[in-house]
């Protein structure tokens, strides 16, 4: 039944995106079953490349006529699943529309396809002293669209904030197919900002405006190895205490380092059980004067040797370890989990050990990168796939390590989402009532559910439908229409 | 000789180790042009890995295989280690043994790997060539309706030169004797590109080595392996390291990106028998450029008013991790200048016979690369592989801006070391 629905969707796609960008071939079609967490896999129904945003909206037009649920992707990176497709569904893939559509450095802003990546923003504006601000690791490949789908971080949100603060604009299509425009300037509600983040349950992105930061007179990156995470992690709290803001803040354990080395060596210094990357950037007295101080927390804190760069091959050298982390732990485990909660900063120290702890008495290795700075955790959680019940053990550390946020009052996710991954924490993080209320601003943008749905909330139900513990079959299963509600 | 079976299928344990992050997305020239999962490194991989849990190798499938350039630009970029390279050639070899390919797309095979890997047989073209070039220019359109890989092959034949320069045996070196080593000579190099050669052997003299030139060497086996064709590449894998053998020298100097690339791989390429694995593994195949910056210079240096655009060749750069040797050689160079240029990361679309199979995608990324080849500026483009320096040539004569004289990374040094004029390297004339 759901698989003639989707023939004749394709047949009718075919017109207006052209044979080849509409894809019906199994083999094809499974090379799209997941982005970059592969824990969670689903070939998707169909896969469509569309160009531009008349392309966008017929197709979207299309699954809503059709009542077919669509699931928008970028380049396929992200770490919660939010772009897992539907089997019943179709996946629009966001990776033609890559252009840069103009540049206006008078005004600080680009206006950018959701194809392009991240770093080609910074790439297009860089020759003129500008680039775009929010930096995820995978920057060279995720894509703005993504970005903003998941309201990216990286490691210098913490003096820079999020992708939220640097998207003026977006053209939309809206669940139902219209092309719209959100803008920052708008009276009235915030529509952009509920957008930002929604990931991808609100509509699909076709235009983005993007901010442009005036590149800093002058960046410095400290490396400061230590011989513990506690000693690191009191180190960062001090630096924040101080009143610095610096750039960044990276903190990665000696089994993060050691993947590290293993993949790009990159030579940090020997026998540290942490390094601490700290980037400072601004007018050149105020670097000079911060970096002083830095330095001197660093050592008081237990600091044994300190490096720091001032040109780019050098920051590069140094950053190279800590951006390559997350894939780089692939050459000590075959296989991880990575993991990404926050924690207030101050709690950092009690967390690690107790992430330790959990780690022993499991038989489980737990590698730890994170933005230290603002206490966003990224704990690797190794095992063997071949192992059996490995997996299991490693999703129940993992699982641990979210309720050890939760408990100290922090979060689930810091900045990957929450995809399809931790739909299932976030009744632990918010009441029933927290969860409906969000329901009810998803079903303003898509009473019907059929942009991503699945993914963020735990119990998608109908919109209409009142809020509260609900019993029996779902009206959806009952009517025939569903399976899974 | 005892026949030995080459490894057979592709590694699961290999497929492994991607972790699915997409880091190689950016680099792959596929999926630059097409922006197509199964047309990327990532994609390709799942692929395979759907191939080995028993998937049919269709049409489609082997399709996406055969769009791959095999430049490696993934293997740089991968964070995980992923032996692209191993996985690649593996999978090559599967679909030259389980996909059957259409009757003319056979026969098309079957003349390039009859034609390219023999140096005589190059030979005997090289007239019908030269007189033949503007003729068959003309011809083009009708070629191209005909045949693409055909239309494709005469574009990219560069110009003959009328004389062949036959290289000594052996060259003595220039005061003390600071190495003994061979040289390969190559087949396409040798051919089309003899001024080369002749200027690798006597850059290397006058730097002091003593150059070994063993007259009957074949093809390395490069375009064999690269393309799937496994028992060919092992033979002439095979002749080669007892070409060199019988020269008796223990290290070979390369000037072709390409052959480097396959002969530093010997090892693997002749694991299936031990005795000839052990022969491979005492060869040393080093690039000239990286073999002569371990040297150090000892000759003197003339200046050059030039300004280069160095062109990073996949088989060098990705396979081989040689690039910062060759800009330092040129860097060396009184009064040159060298240029980078934007995107060097992505192939040119050479990429050994992939210009004559895949000849659109080819021609696609040759013009891209031409447009950030001449935004460098530069008065001399160079590169250190016979196929890119084809490819590249054949894209700028489309763009129809401007002839771009080229040379060889070895024929700069050598104008520098003899005090040639500039013009010797821009005239065209002598290259």
């Amino acid at each position: 039944m759901p698989g003639d629905t989707l023939t004749l969707l394709a047949d009718r796609l075919r017109g207006p995106l052209g044979d080849q960008w509409v894809i019906t071939d199994p083999v094809r079609l499974r090379t799209y079953e997941c982005d970059g967490l592969t824990y969670h896999r689903a070939t998707p129904g169909l896969v469509v490349l569309p160009e531009t945003a008349e392309q966008v909206s017929a197709v979207v037009r299309a699954c809503a006529e059709a009542g077919v649920p669509f699931v928008a992707r970028g380049a396929g990176t992200g770490l919660s699943g939010g772009a897992l497709p539907r089997t019943d569904g179709v996946l629009i893939v966001m990776s033609r529309m890559r252009r840069i559509l103009s540049i206006d450095l008078p005004n600080r802003r680009a206006v950018v396809e959701p194809g392009v990546t991240n770093l080609a923003v910074t790439e297009a504006v860089r020759a003129d002293g500008y680039y775009y601000a929010p930096d995820p690791s995978s920057q060279q490949v995720c894509s703005i669209g993504g970005n903003v789908a998941e309201n990216s971080g990286g490691a210098h949100c913490l003096k820079y904030g999020f992708t939220v603060n640097h998207i003026l604009a977006l053209e939309i299509v809206s669940p139902d197919g219209d092309i719209m425009q959100l803008d920052a300037l708008d009276p009235g509600y915030d529509l952009l900002g509920a957008f930002i983040g929604s990931e991808g349950t609100l509509g699909v992105a076709t235009k983005i405006t993007v901010r442009l930061t005036r590149a800093p007179e002058v960046v410095t990156t400290v490396l400061a190895a230590f011989p513990g995470v506690a000693a690191g992690g009191k180190a960062v709290s001090a630096i924040i205490g101080s009143g610095i803001v610096p750039a960044a803040i990276e903190m990665m354990d000696a089994l993060a380092i050691e993947a590290a080395e293993a993949a790009v060596a990159c030579r940090y210094p020997e026998g540290a059980g942490a390094v601490l990357i700290v980037e400072l950037d601004g007018p050149a007295a105020e670097v000079a004067g911060h970096f002083e101080q830095v330095e001197r927390i660093c050592r008081e804190e237990g600091a044994f040797e300190i490096r720091v760069a001032d040109d780019p091959a050098e920051r590069a050298a140094i950053w190279k370890g800590r951006k390559s982390a997350f894939a780089a732990v692939g050459r000590i485990s075959p296989a991880y989990i990575v993991q990404d909660g926050v924690v207030p900063r101050t709690a950092l120290p009690g967390v690690l050990a107790r992430i330790a702890e959990l780690s022993a008495e499991h038989g489980i290795r737990v590698a730890n990168v994170f933005h230290a700075g603002d206490g966003n955790l990224h704990p690797l959680v190794l095992f063997d796939d071949a192992e059996p019940g490995a997996g299991e053990r490693a999703e129940h550390v993992s699982g641990m390590i979210l309720d050890l946020c939760i408990e100290h009052g922090g979060s689930i996710t810091g900045e990957h989402g929450v995809g399809v991954d931790k739909a299932r924490y976030m009744p632990k993080m918010f009441t029933e009532d927290d969860l409906d209320t969000m329901q009810l601003v998803r079903c303003a943008f898509d009473p019907k559910g059929l942009s991503n749905p699945g993914k963020v909330f735990p119990t998608p139900r109908l919109c209409g439908e009142v809020p509260g513990v609900r019993k029996g079959v779902h009206p959806l299963v009952e009517s025939g229409k569903a399976e899974q509600f | 000789m005892t026949p030995s079976e080459p490894p057979h299928g592709i590694d699961a344990e290999l497929i492994k180790d991607c972790v699915h992050c997409g880091f190689c997305l950016p680099t792959c020239p596929t999926y630059v042009l097409w922006g197509e999962e199964m047309d990327s490194p990532r994609g390709r991989i799942h692929l395979m890995g759907q191939h080995v849990e028993g998937a049919p190798l269709s049409d489609a499938m082997a399709g996406h295989f055969d769009a791959c350039l095999g430049c490696m630009a993934c293997v740089t970029a991968c964070p995980s280690g992923v032996q692209y390279d191993k996985l690649i050639e593996q999978t090559r070899a599967v679909v030259e043994r389980e996909h059957p390919r259409p009757p003319g797309e056979r026969a098309m095979r079957a003349l390039v790997f009859a034609l390219f890997p023999h140096p005589r047989r190059l030979r005997a073209l090289r007239l019908p060539l030269r007189l033949g070039a503007p003729v068959a220019r003309r011809l083009l359109p009708r070629l191209r309706a005909l045949h693409p890989s055909l239309a494709a092959m005469v574009e990219l034949a560069p110009p003959v030169p009328a004389h062949r320069t036959r290289l000594p045996p052996r060259v003595r070196a220039v005061g003390p004797r600071r190495a003994t080593v061979g040289l390969l000579t190559g087949c396409v190099q040798g051919e089309f590109f003899p001024g080369v050669n002749a200027a690798t052997a006597r850059v290397l003299a006058l730097e002091g080595c003593e150059v070994v030139i063993p007259r009957r060497q074949g093809c390395c086996g490069a375009l064999s392996l690269h393309s799937g064709r496994e028992e060919e590449a092992v033979r002439f894998a095979r002749a080669t390291v007892a070409a060199f053998e019988r020269a008796g020298v223990g290290t070979v100097v390369v000037n072709a990106a390409g052959c480097g690339s396959t002969m530093k791989d010997y090892a693997t390429v002749l694991a299936g028998d031990e005795a000839w694995a052990r022969r491979a593994a005492e060869l040393r195949t080093v690039d000239v450029a990286e073999f002569l910056a371990e040297l150090g210079p000892r000759a003197r240096r003339h200046p050059l008013r030039l300004d280069v655009a160095y062109h990073d060749a996949c088989h060098l750069a990705h396979a081989q991790r040689v690039r910062a040797q060759p800009r330092e050689l040129l860097g060396a160079i009184p009064e040159l200048r060298v240029k980078e240029i934007a995107e060097p990361d992505i192939c040119c679309g050479s990429a050994g016979t992939y210009n004559l199979f895949q000849p659109e995608a080819a021609a696609e990324l040759g013009e891209r690369k031409a447009t950030h080849v001449l935004a460098a500026q530069a008065d001399l483009l160079v590169s250190a592989n016979p196929g890119c320096t084809m490819q590249i040539t054949a894209a700028l004569r489309r763009t129809g801006r401007k002839e771009l004289p080229i040379a060889h990374t070895i024929q700069v040094l050598d104008a520098s070391l003899r005090a040639l004029p500039v013009s010797a390297l821009t005239g065209g004339a002598s290259l």
